[in-house]
C-alpha cells in the first residue's frame, strides 16, 4: 500500500522518527514555558543550558568514569544549580524591567557560554558513548528502532506528564500558578514567592539539562548543539502560546511529526516548515494554539 | 593650428601614461600586502578552516621571511558566518576600503562562487582552500582565482572509483542542499556510471540539520550497498553516527563519506569510523616535511592538527608569496599570472603547478581509517592505500569547460 506514493511502512517510520524527535522539542520547548509562564522572562540561555547538560555527562565520564544512568540525575542537579545561581545574580535584578531586558541577559549568557566551550572543544564534537544496556535495537518490521530512541520517547513523555501533573493538578503547582496571577497577594499569605521564583528557574534550566543528557548519545556532544536547536524551540513555544505547559508539549510532538513527514516529500524544506507554521498561527491565533491572550 | 598640432603630442602621451600608470602602480599597493582569511569561524566548519586556516596564514608569512626580505605583509581574518551575502559583503569591504589584494580559504561553495566573481571584477587574487565545488575551475572559472586543495571531482574520482571497483555498484546519496553538496553528488554519481555502477536514490537535506535518522530510514530502504554521504563537517560526522545507531552497517549497506576531513574522524572516534574509505591531498604523517608542519602547528592550535585545508591555506599563501617577490607587484591578477607561471613547490604538498583554468595539481592520497587496535595516539588515524598522481589526482583540463582554457 502506498500514501502519496511513499509505502505506508515508511511513512510508519518516519512518523516514529518524528515522535521521536518531538521528544526533544517537547522537553525543552517545556522548560522554556515553565520558566516564561512564572518568570516572564525569555530564557535565550535554554540552548547553552542544554548543551552545558551533554557536555557535563561527558565530563562525568571522561573525568570521574560515572556513566549515563548516574548523569541522568546528577547532571540536571548541577546545571539546575547553576541556573539558581544565575538567577539570584543576575535575573532577579531584571523583573521590574521590560521583557526585553531579560531577553539580552540571557541571550549574551548564552554567547558567552557557547564562545568559551566553543574556544576550547572546537565544533566537530565529541563522541559519548551509548549506555549499554540501550545499545542495539529492535526490527518492528517496518522500521529498525533503535533501543535508546525508544527509551528517548518514554522518558520524555513521562517527564512532560509529570510536570504537567505537578504544575496543573497539584497545591505546589496552583501556588505557582497564584503567583504568577498575583505574586504579592500569595506572598501576603505567607508564601515565599522570590524562592519559588528561583526554583522554578532552576527546574526550567534543570529540564533542559535533562535533555542535554539525553541528547548526548545520539547526536556529538558539540558546543553548537544548543544553538541549532534553540529557534525551532522557541517557534515551538510561540506555536504552542507562550507560558502555556500543555501547549508546548503537545506541540513539541506535533511538530516533529510534522518535520518528520516533510523530510519524507520535501526534504529541502524541513528546516522551514516550523516557521511557516509559525507564521500562519501567528496570523490566526496571535496568542499561539494553547495561550491564552494576556 | 598650433593647439591642435600640440593635442596630437598631447593624446598619444597622455595615452602613454595612462598605460604606464598601473606600470608605475605595479608595485606593492600602499607598502603592504594584505592578506584576508575569510572563513566560517564559528559554525560546523570552524574546526576545518577557521581559526586554523588563520594560525597556518601566519605560519606561511612568518616561514616566507616577509619580514627579512623587507616585504610588509599583513594578515586580517573574519568571520562568513556560512552566508553568501555576509561573505561578499565582508570581501566587497576588504578590497575597497581596506585594501586587502588577496583573500585566502573561503569554505562553503557558494561564498566561494560569490567572492571568485567579486574578486575578478576589482582585479584582485583569490585563493581557495576550503571550497570544494568542481566548478570554480570548470566553467565558473576566473583568471583571478586560484582553486588550491581538493574539488569534487577529484573527491569523487579518487573515492567513488575505488568503491566501484571493489564492488560498492548501486548508491543512494544523502546530500546536503546547496552548491557543494549538489556538485559533489553529480561528481559523484558521474564516476559510478562511468564505472558501470547505478544510483537508485538520492535524498537532500538542510545545511546543519542534527538528525539524519529520517534521511538514513530512507536510504536503508532504497537497498542501495553504498550509501554516498555528499556532505561535511558536522553533517558527516552526524550522519556517521546515526548510521552506526540505526544499524545500516550491521545490514550490509556501506558508508562512503565523499568528504570527510581528519577533525571529522577525530571528533567520531576510531571505533565509530574505522573502515571509512575518502581522498585527502594531505595527511600530517606522510613525510618529515609534513611532521614537521603539523607539530608546529597542532602547538599553535591547541593541540589539533591540521586539515587538509589548513595546509592548503599554508601552501596556497607560501606560493603567493613568492609570486609577489619574482612579480615585483601584489596586483591581483599579475600574480595569479605569475603564480601560474612558477612551479609550486612547498613541504606540504611537494612539487605541482598550477593549471591555466586555476587548478592547483598534486598528489592524491586514497584513505582507510585504522580501527582502533592499529592506531599508536591521536591522530594516527589513516593508512594509505593509494597514491593518485598528480595528473590524474584532478579533472583534466579540457573536461571542465572553462572558457580560459583554449
Amino acid at each position: 500500500m502506498e500514501i502519496f506514493g511513499i509505502p505506508t511502512q515508511a511513512l510508519f517510520g518516519q512518523l516514529l522518527i518524528g515522535l521521536i524527535n518531538g521528544s526533544f522539542y517537547a522537553l525543552l520547548s517545556l522548560g522554556l514555558a515553565v520558566i516564561f509562564g512564572l518568570l516572564n522572562i525569555i530564557n535565550f540561555t535554554h540552548g547553552a543550558q542544554y548543551m552545558m547538560g551533554a557536555f557535563c555527562a561527558y565530563f562525568l565520564l571522561s573525568m570521574l568514569g560515572i556513566g549515563y544512568w548516574w548523569a541522568l540525575v546528577i547532571v540536571p542537579l548541577a546545571v539546575g544549580a547553576l541556573g539558581v545561581v544565575i538567577e539570584r545574580l543576575m535575573l532577579a535584578r531584571l523583573y521590574k524591567l521590560d521583557h526585553l531586558y531579560g531577553l539580552l541577559l540571557t541571550f549574551g549568557l548564552a554567547l558567552i557560554i557557547q564562545g568559551v566551550f566553543r574556544q576550547q572543544y572546537g565544533t566537530s564534537g565529541i563522541p559519548y558513548a551509548m549506555p549499554g544496556e540501550l545499545a542495539g535495537g529492535r526490527n518492528l518490521g517496518f522500521m529498525f528502532l533503535p533501543n535508546y530512541r525508544a527509551w528517548v520517547i518514554v522518558a520524555s513523555l513521562a517527564t512532560c506528564l509529570a510536570t504537567w501533573f505537578v504544575i496543573e493538578k497539584t497545591k505546589l503547582g496552583s501556588y505557582l500558578r497564584a503567583a504568577t496571577e498575583n505574586p504579592e497577594l500569595v506572598q501576603a499569605f505567607g508564601v515565599n514567592v522570590p524562592r519559588m521564583i528561583t526554583l522554578t528557574y532552576g527546574f526550567g534550566v534543570a529540564l533542559a539539562a535533562f535533555a542535554g543528557v539525553m541528547a548526548g548519545p545520539i547526536y556529538q556532544v558539540n558546543p553548537l548543539m544548543g544553538a541549532d536547536l534553540i529557534i525551532v524551540v522557541f517557534a515551538v513555544v510561540v506555536i504552542g502560546g507562550m507560558g502555556s505547559i500543555l501547549g508546548s508539549i503537545v506541540t513539541g510532538f506535533a511538530l516533529g511529526l510534522i518535520e518528520g513527514l516533510t523530510k519524507v516529500f520535501y526534504p529541502e524544506a524541513s528546516n522551514t516548515v516550523i516557521f511557516i507554521i509559525m507564521a500562519i498561527v501567528l496570523m490566526i491565533k496571535p496568542a499561539g494554539l494553547f495561550g491564552t491572550q494576556r | 593650428m598650433q593647439s591642435k598640432r600640440s593635442l596630437f603630442i598631447a593624446a598619444p602621451l597622455a595615452l602613454a601614461a595612462a598605460l604606464t600608470a598601473p606600470g608605475a602602480r605595479a608595485q606593492i599597493s600602499d607598502g603592504v600586502v594584505k592578506i584576508g582569511v575569510l572563513s566560517d569561524m564559528s559554525s560546523l566548519y570552524s574546526d576545518i578552516g577557521g581559526g586554523g586556516s588563520a594560525i597556518a596564514a601566519r605560519m606561511a608569512i612568518e616561514d616566507f621571511g616577509a619580514a627579512k626580505k623587507g616585504m610588509k605583509v599583513e594578515l586580517l581574518s573574519a568571520d562568513h558566518l556560512n552566508k553568501p551575502d555576509v561573505g561578499s559583503s565582508i570581501a566587497r569591504q576588504w578590497y575597497d576600503v581596506d585594501k586587502v589584494d588577496v583573500i585566502v580559504d573561503v569554505p562553503t561553495s557558494s561564498i566561494a562562487l560569490a567572492i571568485s566573481q567579486i574578486t575578478r571584477e576589482k582585479g584582485k587574487a583569490f585563493l581557495v582552500s576550503g571550497a570544494a565545488t568542481s566548478d570554480l575551475s570548470g566553467k565558473a572559472c576566473s583568471p583571478n582565482t586560484i582553486h588550491w586543495t581538493y574539488d569534487t571531482w577529484m573527491l569523487a574520482n579518487g573515492t567513488g572509483n575505488a568503491i566501484v571497483k571493489t564492488g560498492g555498484d548501486t548508491w543512494f546519496f544523502i546530500t546536503a542542499d546547496y552548491a557543494f553538496g549538489l556538485a559533489l553528488e553529480r561528481d559523484t554519481e558521474a564516476v559510478v556510471l562511468k564505472d558501470g555502477g547505478k544510483v537508485l536514490g538520492r535524498v537532500r537535506h538542510p545545511l546543519n540539520a542534527q538528525d539524519f535518522s529520517s534521511f538514513l530510514l530512507q536510504a536503508q530502504a532504497s537497498k542501495a550497498k553504498i550509501i554516498g554521504l555528499a556532505n561535511a563537517g558536522g553533517d558527516t560526522t552526524n550522519s556517521i553516527k546515526q548510521a552506526a545507531e540505526f544499524g545500516i552497517v550491521k545490514g550490509g549497506q556501506s558508508l562512503a563519506g565523499m568528504l570527510v576531513f581528519i577533525s571529522d574522524v577525530h571528533g567520531l572516534g576510531l571505533d565509530k569510523a574505522q573502515g571509512l574509505i575518502f581522498t585527502e591531498t594531505y595527511y600530517w604523517d606522510l613525510n618529515d616535511g609534513t611532521r614537521a608542519f603539523a607539530k608546529r602547528f597542532a602547538a599553535a592550535n591547541n593541540g589539533k592538527y591540521p586539515t587538509m585545508v589548513q595546509a592548503g591555506v599554508y601552501s596556497a599563501i607560501t606560493h603567493y608569496l613568492k609570486a609577489v617577490e619574482v612579480g615585483k607587484t601584489d596586483d591581483g591578477t599579475k600574480t595569479i599570472a605569475k603564480m601560474k607561471e612558477l612551479p609550486t613547490d612547498d613541504p606540504l604538498f611537494g612539487k605541482g603547478r598550477v593549471r591555466m583554468d586555476g587548478r592547483k595539481i598534486h598528489p592524491a592520497y586514497l584513505v582507510e581509517v585504522k580501527k582502533p587496535s592499529e592506531s599508536k595516539g591521536p591522530y594516527d588515524y589513516y593508512k594509505i592505500r593509494a597514491t593518485i598522481p598528480a595528473d590524474q589526482a584532478f579533472r583534466p583540463m579540457n573536461d571542465g569547460g572553462c572558457p580560459l582554457v583554449k
